[in-house]
Parts: C-alpha cells; structure tokens; sequence
C-alpha cells in the first residue's frame, strides 16, 4: 500500500483558478520524492491539499491508508510540514513555539527530544531568542524543528532549500538522509535540480496542475540521458569533418572543438569508431572530456515538449 | 478529541497576554479610573442616587460589562486574525485538529483574559466606591457567560476579517455604540418613554441590566429575560461557528 495516494484531485479555486487539474500520485513509504515544476505548477496547492491546509474540489488522498478528509485526525496526525513561506509567530521565543507544534498534535512534553531537535539544527543557543531576532536562514532552521517535534512518518518539504545558505542545505541533507534511515517518507518541492538530483530516489515533474511524469531517479537520468563527450583539438576545424554518417556532431570555440552527443542506453556508443575515424583523418586530439545530461536538461525538455503539444 | 492541542493552543494564547501584561493590567485599570473621575466625581455629584444607589456604585457592573464585552471581543478576533495574517494558520489547519479545539483554545484564552480584566476593574471599583454584591452567584454566572459569547463573537469576526480594518469595524461601529446606550451610564428609567421601547431592541441592556441585578437587586428588565438574552446569544454564535465549521469558509478555500 503506497503511503500517499492521490487519485483523480482536482483544486479549482474560489476566483476559478485551477490548480489541479487531475492529480494521481503514489508516493511510497520510505521514499524520498522530489517534485519539481516551474512557479505556479501546482506544487504547494498539492501539499496543501495533502495535509489539509485546502479541501480539493474533488477526487481522494489517502495518507497512511486514512482519507485525509473523512479520517482527516488519523492521517495529519502522520504528516509533517515545512512551509515554503516562513510563517512564524515574531514574538515567541524559539523553544516554545517548537513546543507548541509538539503540544498540536497532543502529544506530551518532551524536552530531550525538543533539545535534541534543536541542537541537530543549531538553534540550541537561540532557545530562548524572540523569533524576529533571527536571521532568514534561522527562521527556516526553526520551520524545520517545528515539523519534526512531532514525530512524523511522512513529511513535506515545500522548496526547504529556497534562499538557504550552503550550510543549512547541507544540513538539511543530512537531516533528510537520517529521517530516511528511520523510514520516514519524504516529499520535497523544489526548483532547483541538483536537489532532486542529489537526494531524491524518485522524481516526479509537475506542470499546470498535472503530474507530467515520475519516474526512478537513475532510470530517469538514464532513459533520458544523453552524455556529449567533448575533443579538444590541436588545430582549428572549419567545418564538421566528413566521413562520420550517422553521428551527431558540431563544432564549437571556433572549431577547436568537437562535440559529439550520444545516447547512454544505446547498445554501441561509437566513442571508439569516432576516435578512430579522427587519427586516420589526421586530426589530432589535445584532450578528452564527457559531460552527462542533468535533470534541468530533462525537466525542461518535458516542460517544452508539453507546450508544443498545447500549441 | 485532542486536549492536548486545546491545552497547547491556550497556554500559547496567555503566554501572549503575560508578555504584553503591562498593557493588558495597567490600560484597563486607568481607564476605569477615568471613568470613575469623569463619570463618577464629575457627573455623578450632581445625579446623587439612582434608585436607591449611588451614581458611582450604580456605574461599575456597566463599567465592569463595557470592558468585559470589548476585551473579550479583541482578544479573541485578533487571536485568530494574527495566525491568518501572519500565516501560521496552516500549522492550525494541518495539525490532527477539529475546529472545535481550536474554537475552545482560542476562546478559552480570550475569555480568560476578558475574565481577568473584569475582575481587575471590579478590584479597582471596589478602591472608589462601595461595591454590594448580592447574588455573588448570578454575578459569576452573567460574567463568565458574557466572556464567553462575546469571545465566540470574536473569534467569528477575526474569521470574517480580511484586513485590519475590518477587525476594529465591528467593534468600533457596531459593539460600542450599542454598550455605551445599553444603559451602563444610566437606568434605562431615566429615558423618555420613546426612547425607552427603542432601547428595548438593545442586546446589551438585557446584560447590564441583569449583571447589575446581581449587585445590587436593581433591573430594567426582567432577570429572566436577560438570562434568556445572554444563553441565546451564546447558542447564535456557537451556531455561526458550526456553520463555519462545516463550509470551512474563509478557512479552507
């Protein structure tokens, strides 16, 4: 049984515009998901509507087997969340509002596990700081020990890495690879791609309320992949040399270079034949380098691609 | 039912009121002080008595329903409204919470404070003038009630509210004016006879009247009426609020 599962959600809101336009999604347990999708594709509405912040105006989520609307206790009580807009009451101190989301989801004091929290996120010495003191970085740090006070199975992360420093995202990714050691699904929005790249196991590309495609990471990256493997030369090409059918070259830096992309998953990459057919041509080669296709480069294929369809 | 959201939301709540305790003791207290100096000594010297009682003593159950009824109104809209404006509604909303806990946190912490300050203004009366209370028991009930519904109130417009504006409109245009002619300055006896019937429309003559019975055994109208007033009210905005509850307005849209 997948953790969450989204069938057939639509949101259309109040001044008629729809955020979800048909949303099915199973998000496993244990898993780390990253959403990705461009501002306004609809990635907040869907946390949203998961964790009971918005009712969709149809369709079903279940979170932990329980419908998040009929058994709403049962599955939020499972369900933590990072906003990606800090929301912060300025005047309390840190300690007690990471308190008071423990005390929420009725569940009694515990210091060691608040001090824990909050040393992990190296707000200890700030526990007794006013909110609005604290600097950006902070606030997040704070977002982020609120939704672990409780003790969630699955959390959301909605773009937790937005403006954050180097330091706090690299924390946050050791927080997020401990909490999936302990089995807690995760669920993280993000526009940027090496995010994804970096922790997700699986990534899911979201655009105008539909989930365009989810997919294993590495199959992804593979499936769609493709690598350029780049030659260096001594002496400048005016033009692609001749004698290479079937393979996809250009000449870039004025000819003193030449490119040539490939598909990863094909039986024969023809690296060897190219390299060949260069030294019997008398082109000699200065150096050699390949570079892989990211995620960005997949993502914005399959936003664009969507939009030709449109078109 | 989850006490321990309940418990978290009021502690929470209190925990702003004793931040800002400076505020929320000392401006009430000054305020019935001016009342008593202006109303009181000024006015009060050339009214004597009214019905038996004097000027000053005859003001403070007014005095005391005045503050009561605007304190609790402010304390719970703002209480709500502050979360929605600043946004930290959501963790209300995705928290394993039904309204109903969040209804009772809120206007449980509204009405304590409302409480509070009424029994403050009740001490500083007593400094004044000589407070008789004769049914200490209708005096607790009509007091706690009036916390109550009025928080409820609240809470009902820091709901509706979208702006700041709109938090201070109802109390400003609608609440005020209708304490301050429900007859806590004045029996409604000493009206003309017109004025009198239009008064009778007036929701909070049937408080004061029935909160002043209880000090001193004086009452415009009938207590029972004012007790069916107060009750009445209390079910109109627990209904509000079921009906807030079920739509899921201004909330979950």
């Amino acid at each position: 049984m997948p953790m969450v599962e989204i069938r057939d959600v639509f949101k259309t809101y109040d001044g008629g515009f729809q955020a979800l336009g048909g949303v099915n999604l199973d998000i496993k347990e244990g898993e780390i998901l990253a959403l990705l999708g461009p501002n306004g594709a609809g990635k907040t509405t869907l946390i949203s509507a998961i964790c009971g912040i918005t009712l969709p105006t149809s369709g079903t989520i279940t979170v932990g087997g329980h419908d998040v609307v009929e058994r709403y206790r049962q599955a939020r009580s499972i369900v933590g969340l990072v906003p990606q807009e800090i929301t912060l009451e300025p005047f309390e101190k840190v300690i007690n509002t990471v308190r008071f989301s423990r005390g929420l989801f009725g569940l009694p004091r515990d210091d060691a596990r608040i001090e824990s929290i909050l040393r992990k996120l190296s707000l200890w010495d700030k526990r007794d700081t006013p909110i609005r003191a604290l600097s950006g970085g902070m606030k997040r740090r704070v977002l982020i020990a609120k939704a672990l006070s409780h003790e969630p199975r699955v959390l959301f992360l909605d773009e937790p890495t937005a403006g954050v420093d180097v330091e706090l995202r690299r924390d946050m990714w050791d927080i997020v690879n401990e909490l999936k050691a302990d089995g807690v699904t995760i669920i993280l929005t993000t526009h940027y791609i090496e995010e994804a790249e970096a922790i997700a196991d699986r990534v899911g590309v979201i655009d105008k309320g539909q989930i365009l495609l989810v997919e294993e990471k590495d199959s992804l990256m593979n499936r769609m992949g493709h690598k350029e493997l780049r030659v260096e030369l001594d002496e400048p090409l005016t033009e692609v040399p001749g004698g290479f059918d079937g393979f996809d070259l250009r000449i870039e830096r004025d000819g003193k270079a030449l490119v040539y992309s490939y598909d990863t998953s094909a039986e024969r990459t023809g690296i060897a034949r190219l390299m060949a057919g260069l030294t019997d041509a008398g082109i000699a080669v200065r150096d050699v380098s390949t570079v892989q296709n990211s995620l960005e480069d997949i993502f914005v294929g399959l936003v664009s691609a969507k939009q030709e369809d449109e078109a | 039912m989850n006490w321990g959201a309940v418990i978290a939301i009021y502690k929470f709540e209190m925990a702003r009121f004793f931040r800002t305790l400076t505020q929320s003791f000392v401006s009430p207290v000054i305020s019935t002080s001016l009342y008593f100096v202006v109303f009181g000594a000024a006015i009060g010297s050339r009214i004597d008595q009214v019905e038996g009682v004097s000027y000053g003593a005859f003001i403070v159950p007014g005095l005391i329903m005045l503050s009561v009824i605007t304190q609790a109104i402010s304390n719970a809209s703002f209480g709500i409204y502050f979360p929605k404006f600043i946004g930290t509604i959501n963790e209300l909303l995705s928290a394993p919470l039904s309204f109903l806990e969040i209804v009772l946190g809120y206007v449980g912490a509204a009405a304590t404070k409302a409480l509070f300050i009424g029994v403050v203004i009740l001490a500083t009366a007593a400094l004044f003038v000589d407070v008789v209370i004769q049914n200490p028991l209708a005096m607790i009930a009509f007091l706690l009630l009036t916390c109550l519904s009025f928080a409820l109130l609240g809470f009902i417009i820091g709901i509706w509210a979208s702006n700041f504006e709109q938090l201070q409109l109802v109390p400003l245009l609608v609440v005020t004016p209708l304490v301050f002619l429900g007859g806590a300055f004045y029996s409604i006896s000493m009206l003309p006879p017109f004025w009198q019937t239009v008064t009778l429309f007036n929701p909070v003559v049937y408080l004061i009247s029935g909160f002043r019975w209880s000090f001193y055994g004086l009452a415009d109208v009938p207590i029972g009426l004012s007790l069916l007033a107060i009750g009445g009210f209390t079910l109109l905005c627990l209904a509000v609020i079921w009906w807030i509850f079920k739509t899921g307005w201004r909330i979950r849209n």
